[in-house]
């Protein structure tokens, strides 16, 4: 079943002004409008200024000369789609799932359904009966597939019902291309070729008289347009039910919230605390009665001068240990401005995982254990930052420095290719390599002597090079190739350098030596 | 305090069994300090040798491999870089977890909660000179915590001083050349260092050669310096420099 809201702006406009169609506000020329480069494009009319000429898509300059007494107001497409979402949500009355049909339709899935209201046809008098109550102008079609019934719904008659043992290419074949769900350039080409009804297109796929199907021809004509809404053939296909269309169901999200209503502004820390751990403890329960743990929690703190102070906490692991949560939210409560006082506080998990139940710790000595390690990772992350805790991982890349990532600690390692095992790489690196400067006996050669830090290093014994081409598909073209040494000098300290180019590859004077690991 | 822990009479009685020399088999105390220069990768190296060695030890009978936890602080990052994944010891590789603390606070603050993790197998700390914040009080307290839930400490301290400190063992670290390699002896080969055990609770100073073979951590002691150092007291004419004459 396709629900098609012909005026779902100017309807949710009413409902927000308070008026019935034709009353009050509404009963003046009215249009939504929207800023663009070439100044503000009308998005759409009320019946009133339809009728002094005004129409959608038009410039409201445009207007203002048809109709001087237009009224604007600024149109809401944000505002539709949530309130189009809601309503496929409400839509799920009448059907085991829905899908939002963005700007403005639902589509229903009413297969083996309609018996519960009486019937198709009392089915959408329902639907009807229902969205003028909530002042919401609809015309609502049941089809076999989704396309035929979007079809139906915009270009039919209200109320079009096509049954499963009817025809559905004779029964559609009167509606014009537009019917397919196309872009407006893709109908502009098919209003060129001559093809206006769905049964032009049809007989031309099928063949006339004995010629041979045209659909070769359409197919050519399309043949690098891959996206449904842009390829006329998909689409038909689509609404005949030979290919199957699939839709993205609107599922409803609650997350698990808990609140407390303070008789008494609160102003004082320790009064914070209290509530705060009853709130983890409400929450606590109901993640368990859910059998889930919460990896988000956002705290909302209402004061009395309507502020609302929000702290968020992210955790490693999925949880449910109310001490756990009061104790990271001890860190973020410190700058917390509690002004003439805090009357209401919510806590909500906006994120949660399943998480199955387990057995409590019956043993007195749990603090002799110590703690787990995702509430260890929580606690450190709390205080120093998510930037701060993360697990080293192997990346794709010769280049040294951009062979190590950095992720969260818990997160699982990403598959990588197994690293040959005959490169010997220091235990260290620096943050950035640091310049050196060397005496060699050779600028090809290795440094007999260099000084770092200055401290000057007598190069005793060596290994290398080992040649690092730049990655040219993602460096700049005069970035030069390394050839990496494992130095020692005499009093046993090992690092890794490298010269950076080579004195003859023309990309720059001579070499810079630079030091860029420590080994153990 | 547990009364077993204490030495009986007669292990007291023989000088050998009181003070023992150490040995690299011997237990990891729960909070070990190295000092070692910020220019030499000796710290970090020696530190985790140790880890593995307490690892191997203690590992052998529990199937799962427990994280190891490195702390620095932001000046240790600095002067000696970040650890570096691919040359790290194999076991350690994917069980390494990096803290980065902007300050000395922040990093004994996450040396303790790693302490406190019975998850960790062993957390290693950097911290580079001599922090206000790292005083005797505050390595009490993680000694402490160590021993209170059994998880081994190794502080390294870059370019610091000894200064007070309630470690069970400090040692001075410093990089010794490493012994040639096998299939081509002009390449560095595995590291050696060279370390000072300038004080322990259980052993007796000295200075060893430690070198970090493959599956165990070797050690041979460096023989005693014959001529002792009088400090102050004026040296023989011959052993001054033409130049100071």
């Amino acid at each position: 079943m396709a629900i098609w809201c012909a005026d779902l702006a100017l309807d949710r406009w009413r409902h927000s002004e308070n008026c019935q169609r034709g009353e009050g506000p509404d009963s003046a020329p009215l249009a939504l409008i929207t800023e663009t480069a070439h100044g503000p494009r009308i998005d759409a009319v009320n019946p009133a200024a339809r009728a002094a000429g005004a129409a959608k898509a038009m410039m409201l300059a445009d207007a203002r000369t048809l109709c001087p007494s237009i009224e604007v107001r600024p149109s809401d497409p944000a505002g539709d789609l949530a309130f189009l979402e809601r309503l496929a949500l409400w839509a799920m009355r009448w059907g085991p799932w829905s899908a939002m049909d963005a700007p403005d339709g639902v589509l229903v899935d009413v297969t083996a359904v309609a018996h519960l209201f009486g019937g198709e046809r009392r089915l959408l008098a329902d639907v009807e009966a229902r969205c003028n109550a909530r002042g919401l102008t609809i015309r609502a079609a049941i089809a076999p597939t989704a396309g035929a019934a979007w079809a139906l719904a915009h270009f039919a008659a209200s109320g079009a019902i096509l049954g499963p043992e009817e025809d559905l290419q004779t029964r559609l074949a009167d509606l014009p291309v537009a019917a397919l769900r196309l872009d407006n350039d893709v109908l502009l080409v098919l209003k060129r070729l001559g093809l206006k009804r769905l049964g032009d297109l049809a007989s031309i796929e099928e063949g006339r008289d004995g010629a041979g199907s045209g659909r070769d021809a359409i197919q050519r004509r399309f043949r690098n347009r891959k996206s449904p809404a842009a390829n006329p053939l998909v689409r038909m296909d689509q609404l005949l039910g030979r290919v199957p269309e699939p839709l993205l169901p609107v599922v409803p999200v609650t997350a698990p919230m808990v609140q407390r209503r303070l008789l008494e502004p609160i102003r004082h820390r320790q009064l914070l605390d209290t509530v705060v751990s009853d709130l983890a403890q409400d929450m606590a329960r109901t993640l368990e009665a859910k059998g889930e743990g919460a990896r988000r929690l956002q705290l909302g703190l209402w004061r009395v001068d309507g502020e609302v102070l929000v702290r968020e906490l992210e955790m490693a692991a999925a949880t449910r240990d109310p001490d756990h949560m009061v104790r990271l939210f001890a860190d973020r409560l410190d700058d917390i401005d509690a002004g003439f006082g805090i009357e209401m506080l919510r806590l909500r998990a906006s994120w949660s995982q399943p998480l199955g139940l387990d057995q409590s710790d019956l043993e007195a000595a749990a603090e002799q254990h110590g703690t787990s390690l995702a509430a260890c990772m929580d606690r450190l992350t709390t205080r120093l930052g998510t930037q701060a805790v993360q697990r080293p991982v192997p990346r794709a890349s010769h280049i040294p420095e951009r062979a190590q990532g950095w992720q969260p600690p818990l997160e699982p390692e990403p598959a990588e290719q197994h690293q040959l095992a005959f490169h010997t790489r220091p235990l260290k690196l620096l943050e950035r390599p640091e310049r050196i400067s060397v005496l060699y006996a050779a600028p090809e050669g290795y440094p007999r002597r260099f000084s770092w830090r200055g401290e000057v290093c007598e190069v005793a014994r060596v290994e290398g090079p080992e040649r690092i081409a730049p990655e040219w598909w993602r460096e700049r073209g005069t970035a030069r190739l390394r050839d990496y040494y494992r130095v020692e000098d005499e009093a046993g300290r090992r690092y890794w350098i490298y010269r950076n180019g080579l004195p003859t590859d023309g990309r720059g004077g001579m070499p810079d030596w630079y030091l860029q690991g420590l080994f153990a | 305090m547990d009364t077993s822990t204490l030495p009986k009479a007669a292990e007291l009685a023989t000088r050998a069994a009181r003070n023992p020399r150490w040995q690299p088999d011997a237990a990891l105390p729960l909070h070990s300090e190295i000092f070692a220069p910020a220019t030499q990768g000796a710290g970090a190296g020696a530190a985790l040798a140790f880890a593995q060695q307490a690892l191997r030890a203690g590992e052998t009978d529990s199937l799962e491999e427990r994280s190891v936890l490195w702390v620095q602080d932001a000046r240790a990052i600095k002067l000696g870089g970040r650890p570096y994944r691919a040359g790290l010891p194999e076991a350690l590789r994917h069980r390494l977890i990096h803290v980065a603390a902007k300050t000395p606070e922040d990093a004994l603050f996450a040396m303790e909660e790693g302490l406190r993790c019975r998850d960790l197998a062993v957390v290693v700390g950097e911290v580079a000179g001599n922090p206000r914040a790292l005083d005797f009080t505050a390595s009490r307290r993680l000694t402490l915590t160590a021993e209170k839930h059994g998880i081994p400490l190794l502080l390294v301290r870059l370019d610091a001083e000894a200064d007070l400190s309630s470690a069970r063992m400090r040692w001075r670290m410093t990089s010794a050349p490493s012994s040639p390699p096998r299939w081509n002896v002009a390449a560095p080969g595995r590291p050696a260092w060279r370390g000072e055990l300038f004080r322990a609770r259980a052993h007796p100073p000295g200075e060893w050669i430690l070198r970090d073979e493959p599956e165990r951590l070797a050690a041979e002691r460096v023989p005693e310096t014959t001529a002792p150092d009088h400090g102050d007291l004026v040296r023989g004419p011959g052993a001054r420099s033409l130049a100071a004459l």
